[in-house]
């Protein structure tokens, strides 16, 4: 088994006096790719905002590492800068800032974290320009302001760009499949895949084992209300597929 | 290009009658006493050598004030405690003597601002008010410039010297937009108005660089109740630049000024405006009372006149640059960021008055409250029935950051010709904590994540100021946004 990066044992969240996290456990290591399915309202999205330090979530017990590190008491920002990157199911409008601005200044932070002066404009310039032809969006689309009127899909591939552009080390991806038609389903797959290396990692959380055609994932997790009922390989997405939760839940109650 | 400075002492060249007000005894003291009367504005005209002409207006502005009954006009939506017009010094030479001796009796906080603002080292102890007689770079450099402008027939003086120098032309346009019979602060203005810049740009000449951005300093104290005064004589261009984003230190807390813009036939102003006066502690004691009576005139056909205002200092603006679109086809604009933090209070708008044919005006007015901060938009757009084919558009758009903050926004509009167009947006928002998780989620502090979001708010007025100001504006929202976010 490789290295760990993420390790997360018995979480307990709440959201407004709901526990929704349930005991949660779950290990990625390096050079990973996992996958996350589960019914809607499971908490997939919880526990991607939990990883990345959304405030009203609230952790009751439980305990995450990063890298060795306690994730915990890190505010939102440390934990982007520590290379944990959420690419949104949601992903909001920032009237009148560029992606140019945002991402210059995004990059400039996680690298004074690691005593980096900020990046020379012309060469940050340059490995924008190259960055979006990589992931193939419109180049009269950045221009505009962050999300700012963007469709579904056109918000989907603004995050594969900034997930490019920043290279974190653990991605966590909540269902950027969803909406996408097959050209740009096929694109964010390619974007994911040319990430894969042995000190990267990726959880993706999706409904549909489309995606996962293109990501072949290492292990595929099954969430239901609040924990991870079922782990396996690629294959367990394919019997999801085919049957559903239910039988995954019968399954359980057999169990 | 210097300012002039005067010492008002016992050897004064003032008639015995008008001495029996009486001066300190002090030889080195350059204030007149507190209090006015026909005396201080005689006075004041004497110390600046000017005409009779000069002195009568401002005897007339006087004696008007007098009948006003130290009444201040009651209808913004500010508070404060009365002033005590008594209580005032109404002429001080520049060089005043409490200001802090050397750099380190200046304020630490506001030495920390020069160096996040990026102010350079010469410039600093001028605008700290430390009471330096050492010339340097920017008197050589104003110089230089000032050659520049005499090629193309500009004039750029301060205004007591345009009085002297150029009679016909101030003469003919004071208070030609603005009368002395204006309101309360233009005519306490008018009767003892201290200095300001005087600007002619001759006919067809592109005034050839940004007028202020090499002069700044020299002109940082201006006095208390500055006079501006501007023409741009037919198909001519001018940009001017007033104030500087660094906390400028001023002596006295009632601060009124007046500035005059005329536009004549084909001709184009563009005035920009960054102010970062004191605006009190964190309680709001003891900061600048700013009331301020600017407006211009697009006399001529097919003139413009564009303001563009980042008011982020002062415990209290008062503020209303506005137009008189009288030529036929002529243009006004309006663009501001006012950003008021802790105690401050803004009431701030414009008025645009459409006399001439197919004359356009637009609005576009940025407020953001922080912590106690209180912000008001006041604008009013009037179409006169000569105004046919008349156009405005609106916007103003409100931020409030933290929940002690406030925004109001009181837009007037009186139409009296039927062919006018018009469109009012109007929105206040909220820095969305679903925003914040966002930006900060990149990696972007607190802090960092807020200045992004209220920065994109301003973008469509930073788009109209200078490039080199819209990178300063910039700055200053981040220096004066601070402490606002927990
Ligand atoms: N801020 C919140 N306040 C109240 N309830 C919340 C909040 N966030 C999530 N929940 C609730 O927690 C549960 C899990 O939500 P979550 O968004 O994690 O589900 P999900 O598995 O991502 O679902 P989907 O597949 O629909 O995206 C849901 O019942 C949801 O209503
Ligand atoms: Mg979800």
């Amino acid at each position: 088994m490789a290295e760990p990066m993420l390790v997360i044992r018995d979480l307990h969240v709440k959201v407004a006096d709901t526990e929704i996290l349930k005991g949660l456990s779950l290990s990625i290591g390096k050079g990973e790719v996992h996958a996350i399915m589960g019914p809607n309202g499971s908490g997939k999205s919880t526990l991607v905002n939990v990883l990345a330090g959304k405030p009203e979530y609230v952790v009751t017990s439980g305990a995450i590492t990063f890298e060795g590190k306690n994730v915990l008491p890190m505010t939102v920002d440390q934990r982007a800068r520590e290379g944990i990157f959420l690419a949104f199911q949601y992903p909001v409008e920032l009237p009148g800032v560029s992606a140019w601005q945002f991402m210059k200044t995004a990059l400039d932070s996680i690298r004074e974290q690691r005593g980096e002066e900020p990046m020379d404009y012309r060469v940050f310039d340059k490995m924008w320009r190259q960055k979006i032809k990589d992931v193939g969006i419109d180049q009269e689309l950045v221009k505009r302001s962050v999300n700012e009127g963007f469709s579904g899909g056109e918000k989907k591939r603004s995050e594969m760009l900034q997930m490019m552009v920043l290279d974190p080390k653990l991605a966590l991806m909540d269902e950027t499949d969803s909406g996408l038609d097959i050209d740009a389903l096929k694109s964010v797959a390619d974007v994911v895949n040319k990430r894969r290396g042995p000190e990267k990692a990726v959880l993706v959380v999706t409904h549909y084992q489309r995606l996962l055609n293109y990501i072949v994932p290492d292990f595929v997790h099954i969430l239901i209300d609040g924990r991870i009922v079922r782990s396996g390989g690629a294959g367990l997405a394919l019997e999801v597929e085919e049957k559903g939760y239910d039988w995954v839940r019968e399954a359980m109650a057999t169990a | 290009m210097t300012t002039t400075r005067t010492v008002i002492s016992r050897n004064t060249d003032l008639s015995q009658q008008e001495y029996k007000w009486g001066f300190t005894t002090d030889v080195e003291e350059d204030v007149a006493p507190k209090g006015l009367n026909e005396g201080v504005v005689r006075l004041i005209s004497s110390k600046k050598g000017e005409p009779e002409w000069m002195l009568e207006w401002r005897l007339r502005a006087y004696r008007h004030w007098l009948t006003l009954k130290r009444e201040e006009p009651t209808w913004a939506m500010i508070h404060h405690p009365p002033i005590d017009f008594d209580d005032i010094h109404y002429y001080a030479a520049p060089k005043t003597k409490d200001g802090p001796k050397s750099m380190e009796e200046v304020d630490p906080e506001m030495l920390k601002a020069f160096d996040k603002l990026g102010i350079p080292l010469a410039e600093r102890e001028k605008l700290a008010g430390v009471a330096v007689d050492a010339i340097f770079d920017s008197v050589s450099v104003a110089t230089t410039y000032q050659k520049a402008l005499e090629k193309h027939g500009v004039i750029f003086c301060p205004i007591s010297e345009a009085i002297r120098n150029h009679p016909e032309l101030v003469r003919k346009y004071l208070g030609s937009v603005v009368p002395y019979s204006d309101n309360f602060y233009a005519t306490l203005n008018s009767a003892v108005f201290s200095d300001g810049s005087f600007i002619y740009v001759p006919k067809g000449v592109r005034c050839p660089m940004e007028l202020m951005t090499y002069f700044r300093i020299n002109f940082a104290d201006s006095g208390q109740f500055e006079r501006t005064l501007i023409i741009a004589d037919e198909g001519s261009y001018v940009s001017y630049l007033e104030g500087c984003t660094a906390p400028v230190r001023k002596t006295s807390q009632l601060h009124a000024a007046v500035v005059e813009l005329i536009a004549l036939d084909d001709a184009q102003i563009k005035y920009s405006t960054l102010q970062n006066w004191y605006p009190g502690d964190k309680e709001g004691k003891g900061g600048v009372y700013n009331f301020v009576t600017k407006r211009g005139k697009a006399q001529g056909r097919n003139s413009k006149i564009s303001w563009t205002q980042v008011e982020t200092g002062s415990a209290i603006t008062w503020k209303y640059p506005s137009v008189i679109l009288q030529g036929d086809n002529s243009v006004g604009e309006f663009y501001s960021v006012a950003l008021v933090n802790n105690h401050q209070q803004a009431d701030t708008g414009t008025k645009m008055t459409h006399i001439g044919k197919n004359t356009r005006s637009t609005i576009v007015a940025k407020g953001i409250s922080a912590g106690h901060g209180e912000s008001t938009y006041r604008g009013q757009v009037k179409i006169m029935p000569t105004a046919t084919g008349a156009k405005n558009f609106t916007q103003c758009d409100s931020l409030l950051i933290g929940d002690k903050s406030a925004a109001h926004t009181m837009p007037y509009i009186e139409v009296r010709n039927s062919t006018a167009r018009m469109e009012h947006e109007a929105s206040t928002s909220k820095i969305s904590d679903e925003q914040l998780f966002y930006v900060m989620q990149r990696g972007i502090s607190n802090e960092d994540a807020h200045h992004m979001i209220v920065k994109g708010f301003c973008k469509s007025v930073f788009a109209e100021l200078p490039f080199e100001f819209a990178v300063e504006a910039a700055n200053l929202l981040k220096v004066s946004l601070e402490g606002a976010v927990a």
